[in-house]
C-alpha cells in the first residue's frame, strides 16, 4: 500500500483545524499540519485530532508552510502528498479523488480545481472568480502555464514531484510558484474537478485585493530576478 | 554661502560618519565605503560649487546642472529601493530556511522520543 500523506498549512486556524484534521485521516494514512507560528492553539487541536504537528516557530507564510509540510512528507516516507486548506474550504474526499488520479501514475501534480466543472462543484463567488482569472493570467504570462485553477490550494504531488519541489517564495505567490516547477522540472499535470465550500469563515481568510497586488508584484519579482 | 548649502554639507559629513561607524564595526565591505565616500562627496562638492553641476549637465545634454542633479539623486534612490527589497528577499529565504530545518528536528526528535515511549511502554507489557 503506497503511503499517502496530507499536508495542511495552518496558521491561526483553531476554529476549523480540528474538523479539518479528523476529515483527513480518513483519505491518508498520515496527515502533517504545518502550525505556522500561529497564536491560537491550532496546532495543539491537530495535534489532538491525530495529525502530526511541525511548528514554525514564527510565521512565515503558507509557502513557507508548504515548503516545510513535503520536506517532512517525504522524511515520513511518502509515496504521495496531497496539500490542503485548514479553513475547511476544501472536502478532504476530494483530497482522496487527488490521491486516486497520482495512482494512476502518468502524472507526477495534480491541480484540484474549483473552475473546472462537474455535476457538484459548489458555486464560486463572482469576485473569487475574477481573482481566480487574474491569477491564472498572470501565471500564464509570467510562467507559461495555463490551469483553470492556478490559486487552488488542494495539489497532489508524486513522490518524485514531492522530493524534488524548490519553493523559493514564502507566501501564496508560492501557488503559481509550483507551476513554475511543474514547467521546468517537466512534470506532467492533470486537473481534477472539486467543490469548494465557501463559508463566511474561509470567505475572511481569503485573499483581497491588496493581498492580490503583493502577490502578483511577488510574482513578478520571482520571475525576473530571482 | 548660502543656507542649503551648510544644510547639505552637514548631512553629506553626518551621513559618512555613519557609514564610516557602520564600516569600523565590521558591518560593511570595503568597495562599499569606498563607493559611499566617491558619493558623499560629490554631494560635499556640488554643494559647495553648484556650477559643476552645469558642466555635467551640458556635457549629458540635460538643461540644468541643477536638473541633472535631480535626475541622477532619482536613479540612485531606485537603485536602492531595489537592492534593499532584493536584500530584505533574500533574508527572508534564508528565515525561513532556518525556520524550517528547526521545526524538521524538533518533529523527528519526537518522533524518536515517542518511538521510545512505545518500546518502553511494549517491554513493560
Amino acid at each position: 500500500m503506497p503511503k499517502r500523506i496530507i499536508v495542511i498549512p495552518a496558521y491561526n486556524e483553531e476554529r476549523t483545524i480540528a474538523d479539518v484534521v479528523r476529515e483527513a485521516v480518513k483519505f491518508a494514512e498520515q496527515v502533517i499540519v504545518v502550525d505556522d507560528g500561529s497564536r491560537d492553539r491550532s496546532g495543539e487541536l491537530a495535534r489532538e485530532a491525530g495529525a502530526l504537528v511541525v511548528r514554525h516557530a514564527v510565521n512565515r507564510g503558507v509557502g513557507a508552510a508548504l515548503g516545510t509540510g513535503i520536506e517532512a512528507a517525504i522524511r515520513m516516507g511518502a509515496d504521495a502528498v496531497v496539500t490542503m486548506d485548514a479553513d475547511g474550504q476544501h472536502l478532504a474526499v476530494d483530497a482522496g479523488k487527488v490521491f486516486d488520479r497520482l495512482a494512476q501514475g502518468d502524472v507526477e501534480f495534480v491541480i484540484g480545481s474549483r473552475m473546472k466543472k462537474s455535476d457538484d462543484s459548489g458555486h464560486m463567488p463572482a469576485h473569487r472568480v475574477l481573482f481566480n482569472t487574474i491569477g491564472n493570467v498572470l501565471t500564464f504570462m509570467l510562467f507559461g502555464v495555463w490551469v483553470t485553477d492556478s490559486q487552488s490550494g488542494l495539489r497532489g504531488l508524486s513522490h518524485k514531484a514531492a522530493r524534488t519541489i524548490e519553493l523559493r517564495t514564502n507566501g501564496m505567490e508560492s501557488l503559481s510558484e509550483f507551476l513554475k516547477e511543474m514547467k521546468d522540472k517537466h512534470w506532467r499535470m492533470a486537473e481534477v474537478p472539486i467543490k469548494a465550500i465557501y463559508t463566511d469563515y474561509s470567505m475572511s481568510k481569503g485573499q483581497n485585493f491588496f493581498v492580490g497586488v503583493k502577490v502578483a508584484l511577488k510574482l513578478i519579482f520571482r520571475r525576473f530576478i530571482g | 554661502m548660502h543656507a542649503i548649502q551648510i544644510v547639505l554639507l552637514c548631512f553629506a559629513v553626518f551621513a559618512f560618519s555613519r557609514v564610516l561607524i557602520r564600516y569600523r564595526r565590521g558591518g560593511m565591505r570595503m568597495l562599499h565605503l569606498g563607493l559611499w565616500f566617491i558619493f558623499w562627496t560629490c554631494v560635499v562638492v556640488v554643494a559647495l560649487l553648484p556650477d559643476t553641476t552645469s558642466l555635467l549637465a551640458r556635457w549629458l545634454g540635460v538643461g540644468r546642472g541643477v536638473d541633472t542633479a535631480m535626475y541622477l539623486s532619482i536613479l540612485m534612490v531606485f537603485y536602492l529601493i531595489f537592492r534593499s527589497f532584493a536584500k530584505i528577499e533574500d533574508l527572508d529565504r534564508q528565515l525561513t530556511r532556518v525556520v524550517r530545518a528547526n521545526a524538521l528536528r524538533e518533529m523527528e526528535e519526537d518522533q524518536r522520543i515517542s518511538a521510545v515511549e512505545r518500546l518502553k511502554s511494549a517491554e513493560k507489557n
